[in-house]
C-alpha cells in the first residue's frame, strides 16, 4: 500500500530538513519519488517526524502481567509516537534465555504496532555471575546485553562479561551504580534526603561506578551505552571519554531533565524513581548535556507501576514511572526552553537514538523504514489518567499541561495510531 | 511546593506531621496550651473533659512502649477513649497494606490517629487518606519527624531557659538517624535560638545537615564550649560496630558525655536524653542523674505536651 503525507511539515533531524513538504511512501519505506497512493494524509499543521525511537520501556511481559501487558503497552507507544523500542532484561523471568526473547519477539510482532527490540541479559538471572548465552541470544534477536537496574557487583565479572561481548562486537548497555554505595538508599543524598529523613544515594554512587566502567571500556573496547545518566559529574566523565575516542554513548531518562529532588516534595512516590531525582545542579548538566550532545538521547524509562505499590511510604514504594506517552512533550518541553530548533530537539529520541541501537530507521530518507509520527506540536493537552493508553498510570507529571499531541503514527508504511 | 498538609484552610493545625512548616505562633500556642496542662497532672484528679466522647487509636506499627505510654495517659487525662493497635505483629504481618488498615480504623469511627511507622513520611500517606474530621499525630516516622518529642524538648528548654534568643544549644551523638534531632533542629530555629550545634563523628551526620541551620563539630569539646542546652541522642546498638562506628567504648571515649565534658558548657547548662539512655555510652551515669541532668522531668512535661497537641488538633 502506498501512502502520501501530504502538506506537513517534514522534520528529518538527521538531514536537518525542516520544510513544509508531502513524503511518499512505498512498501513499508520512505519514497524518493512521488508515487501513485493508495491513501492520502492531510497533514496541514502538523509536524512530520520519524517515529520515536525509545531506548528503554519496560512491557512488563513476560511474568508482570497485572502491572501492565504487551497489549496495553504497546498501544501507549504507538498513541505516544513511538515507533521503536528497546526493552530492559528485567523481566521475570530475566531475559537470558532464548525462549523468552523468541516469544517477547513473537508476541510484539503478532500485534504489529511498534517495533520491539529485546536487550537480553548480561548475566544468568541477571546475578551477576555467569555470562548468559550472548550469542545464542543474539541470535534470537537480542540487540545488546545489559544489567538494566541490577550492577555486578564483582567487577572480575563484569571485566569478563564486557570482553566476552566485544568478542562478537555485541554493544553492552550499563547503568553506573555502585550498589554497595547506593546501600539502602531511595533518594539524592543532599539535602531534602536529609529534611525527609530519607536513607541517600550519594552522586559519587554513579561516579564511581563510571570511572571503573569507563577502565574497562578502555581495556577491552567494548561498545558501551551508559544509561540513565543522573549527576553533572558523569556527564563531565562522558564528555572527557568521548574526546578521547572511546566507543561510548548515553542516554538520560526524560524526567531527569525536568526534575530534581525538590519535586520529591511531601514524600511524592511517583518521584520514587532509579536513579533518583538530584540536585537542582545535576537537572541542569544533564539538560545541558543532552543539547550539547554528550548525551546521545533521551528515553522514557517507561516502568507501569501498579498504584498498590505505589500507595506506600516512599522508601517502600516501587521505584519506576510511566513515559511512554510523555517522551515526545517532554522532549518538546525540554527543547523549547533551551530553544534549539526542533530538528534538534528530535534527534535527541529519532536519529541519535537509532545511531546507538543500530537501526537505519529513526530518519525521513529514500529507502528508510517509513516509522513516522504526524503530530500537533502546538496542541496542549493535560495528563490525567484517561488520557494515558498505559496501564502504568504512575507519573510525576500527573496534572501538568504539555504540548504536543501526537495525530497519527505509521509503522513500516502502515497507520498503527490515529487520532 | 504543595498546601502544607499539616494546616487546614485556616492556617490552623489539623495533624501535627513535623515541627518543619510550622508557624512559631502555632508551636508557642502548644508550649502554652501545655503549660495550662502540667497542673492537671498534679492534682489528685488527674483528668479534663476536653475529649469525653473522642476515640484516640495508638496505630504503632512499629514497636515502642514508652511514647505509646505517654500517648495514652495523656489521652486518657483528657477523657478520651484510647485503643491501642499493635499492628506490627498483627494485620500487617498478614499482609494487609497500611491504607487498608487505615481504612478499616477509620470505619470504627476514630477522631485521632497516634502513628508511628518504621517508613519515613508514613503519616503524610495516611493524611491523605483520612477523612476530614480525622486527624493524624505522627509519634515518630523512619529518620524524618517525632515532632511531639521534639515539643516536649522545646517545652523542657523554655521551662529552665525561659528565653530562647539567646542560647546555644548542642545536640551530640547520631544525628544521621534521628527524628529526634531534626524535630528538635526545626524547633529551635524556628524560635529564634541563635546558635544550633550538632555534635558527632562524620559517619553519623547527614549530607548537607547545614542546610537546616545548623554548626556542625566533630571535635566535641570545641562543641561543648559555652552550650547553655546539651541534649544527647540515643545511638541504636544496631549502629555501635560496623561501618560507623568502632565501638561503642569509642563513641563514649569522643562523644560519650562526661562530668570533664560537661565542665565545658555554662555553669548552668541543662542536660537532656529523649531515653532510653545507653548509660556509659551516650552519657556517663554520674551526669545522667546529676544537678544538670533534666531527663527525667522531659517525661513528665511529655504528657502534658502531647495532652496540648491532641486536645488542640481535636479542637480544629
Amino acid at each position: 500500500m502506498n501512502l502520501l503525507i501530504k502538506g506537513g511539515r517534514v522534520v528529518d533531524p538527521a538531514s536537518g530538513r525542516d520544510e513544509v513538504g508531502d513524503v511518499y511512501v512505498a512498501d513499508g519505506k520512505i519514497s524518493g519519488k512521488k508515487e501513485k497512493a493508495d491513501q492520502t494524509i492531510d497533514a496541514k499543521g502538523l509536524v512530520v517526524a520519524p517515529g520515536l525511537i525509545d531506548l528503554a520501556a519496560r512491557l512488563r511481559e513476560p511474568g508482570q502481567e497485572y502491572k501492565a501487558t504487551l497489549e496495553s503497552e504497546m498501544d501507549a507507544a504507538v498513541a505516544g509516537g513511538v515507533t521503536s523500542l528497546a526493552c530492559p532484561p528485567d523481566t521475570h523471568p530475566p531475559l537470558d534465555e532464548p525462549g523468552l526473547v523468541d516469544m517477547l519477539r513473537r508476541r510484539a510482532k503478532a500485534l504489529s504496532r511498534a517495533r520491539v527490540y529485546p536487550v537480553g541479559a548480561l548475566t544468568v538471572k541477571l546475578a551477576g555471575e555467569r555470562l548468559t548465552e550472548m550469542s545464542v541470544l543474539a541470535d534470537a534477536g537480542c540487540v545488546a546485553f545489559s544489567q538494566a537496574n541490577v550492577p555486578i557487583t564483582d567487577t572480575q565479572v563484569l571485566w569478563r562479561a564486557m570482553q566476552y561481548a566485544a568478542t562478537f562486537g555485541f554493544p553492552v548497555w550499563l547503568r553506573a551504580e555502585d550498589r554497595w554505595l547506593a546501600g539502602d538508599g531511595v533518594a539524592h543524598d543532599g539535602e531534602v534526603a536529609t529534611r525527609l529523613g530519607l536513607p541517600g544515594i550519594p552522586a559519587f554512587a554513579e561516579s564511581i561506578a563510571l570511572a571503573v566502567a569507563l577502565h574497562l571500556v578502555r581495556a577491552t573496547g567494548t561498545r558501551t551505552h551508559f544509561c540513565r545518566l543522573s549527576t553533572a559529574a558523569a556527564v563531565d566523565m562522558i564528555r572527557a571519554a568521548k574526546r578521547e575516542g572511546l566507543p561510548v554513548s548515553c542516554d538520560v531518562a526524560i524526567h531527569h531533565v525536568h526534575l530534581c529532588e525538590l519535586d520529591l516534595g511531601y514524600y511524592d512516590s511517583s518521584c520514587r524513581l532509579e536513579p533518583p531525582l538530584r540536585s537542582q545542579r545535576d537537572r541542569e548538566a544533564l539538560a545541558a548535556g543532552l543539547a550539547d550532545g554528550t548525551i546521545d538521547c533521551a528515553v522514557s524509562d517507561h516502568t507501569p507501576v501498579d498504584d498498590n505499590q505505589k500507595q506506600l511510604p516512599f522508601a517502600e514504594a516501587e521505584p519506576g514511572a510511566t513515559g511512554l506517552e510523555l517522551l515526545l512533550p517532554l522532549a518538546l518541553k525540554w527543547g523549547a526552553a533551551r530553544k534549539l530548533p526542533l530538528a534538534r530537539t528530535l534527534a535527541r529520541v529519532t536519529s541519535d537514538a537509532a545511531r546507538v541501537l543500530g537501526v537505519r530507521s529513526g530518519r525521513i530518507e529514500a529507502g528508510a523504514p517509513a516509522d513516522l509520527v504526524l503530530f500537533d506540536p502546538l496542541e496542549i493537552w493535560r495528563v490525567v489518567p484517561a488520557a494515558l493508553r498505559s496501564q502504568g498510570k504512575n507519573t510525576p507529571f500527573m496534572g501538568y499541561e504539555l504540548a504536543g499531541r501526537v495525530r497519527t503514527t505509521i509503522v513500516a508504511g502502515n497507520v498503527v495510531w490515529q487520532v | 511546593m504543595a498546601h502544607n498538609p499539616q494546616l487546614n484552610a485556616r492556617g490552623e493545625l489539623q495533624h501535627l506531621l513535623s515541627i518543619e512548616g510550622l508557624p512559631r505562633e502555632i508551636l508557642v500556642q502548644i508550649l502554652d496550651t501545655a503549660e495550662s496542662f502540667a497542673g492537671v497532672t498534679e492534682r489528685e484528679v488527674k483528668k479534663v473533659p476536653l475529649m469525653r466522647g473522642k476515640s484516640v487509636f495508638n496505630l504503632f506499627f512499629e514497636a515502642s512502649t514508652r511514647t505509646r505510654t505517654t500517648f495514652e495517659i495523656a489521652a486518657k487525662r483528657l477523657s478520651a477513649d484510647v485503643i491501642n493497635l499493635n499492628v506490627a505483629v498483627s494485620s500487617q504481618s498478614k499482609g494487609e497494606s497500611l491504607l487498608d488498615t487505615v481504612a478499616n480504623l477509620s470505619a470504627m469511627q476514630a477522631d485521632v490517629f497516634v502513628v508511628r511507622h518504621a517508613s519515613s513520611g508514613a503519616p503524610y500517606l495516611i493524611t491523605r487518606h483520612v477523612k476530614a474530621h480525622e486527624h493524624v499525630i505522627n509519634a515518630g516516622d523512619g529518620r524524618h519527624a517525632h515532632p511531639t518529642q521534639g515539643l516536649l524538648d522545646l517545652y523542657t528548654i523554655r521551662h529552665y531557659k525561659k528565653d530562647f534568643t539567646r542560647l546555644t544549644v548542642g545536640i551530640v551523638g547520631d544525628v544521621l538517624h534521628s527524628r529526634v534531632a531534626r524535630s528538635l533542629i526545626h524547633g529551635l530555629t524556628t524560635l529564634g535560638v541563635p546558635e544550633v550545634r550538632v555534635i558527632g563523628p562524620q559517619t553519623l551526620m547527614p549530607a548537607g545537615v547545614e542546610a537546616l541551620g545548623v554548626r556542625v563539630f566533630h571535635d566535641m569539646r570545641a562543641g561543648m564550649k559555652d552550650c547553655d542546652v546539651v541534649v544527647m541522642l540515643r545511638l541504636q546498638n544496631e549502629r555501635m560496630t560496623g561501618p560507623l562506628l568502632p565501638s561503642a567504648q569509642e563513641f563514649f571515649k569522643n562523644y560519650g558525655l562526661t562530668a570533664d565534658k560537661l565542665a565545658l558548657a555554662r555553669p548552668d547548662a541543662i542536660v537532656m536524653h529523649p531515653g532510653p539512655m545507653n548509660r556509659g555510652v551516650e552519657i556517663d551515669s554520674p551526669v545522667a542523674d546529676g544537678p544538670h541532668s533534666v531527663i527525667l522531668p522531659q517525661v513528665t512535661f511529655g504528657i502534658a505536651v502531647r495532652m496540648a497537641v491532641m486536645s488542640i488538633v481535636a479542637g480544629n
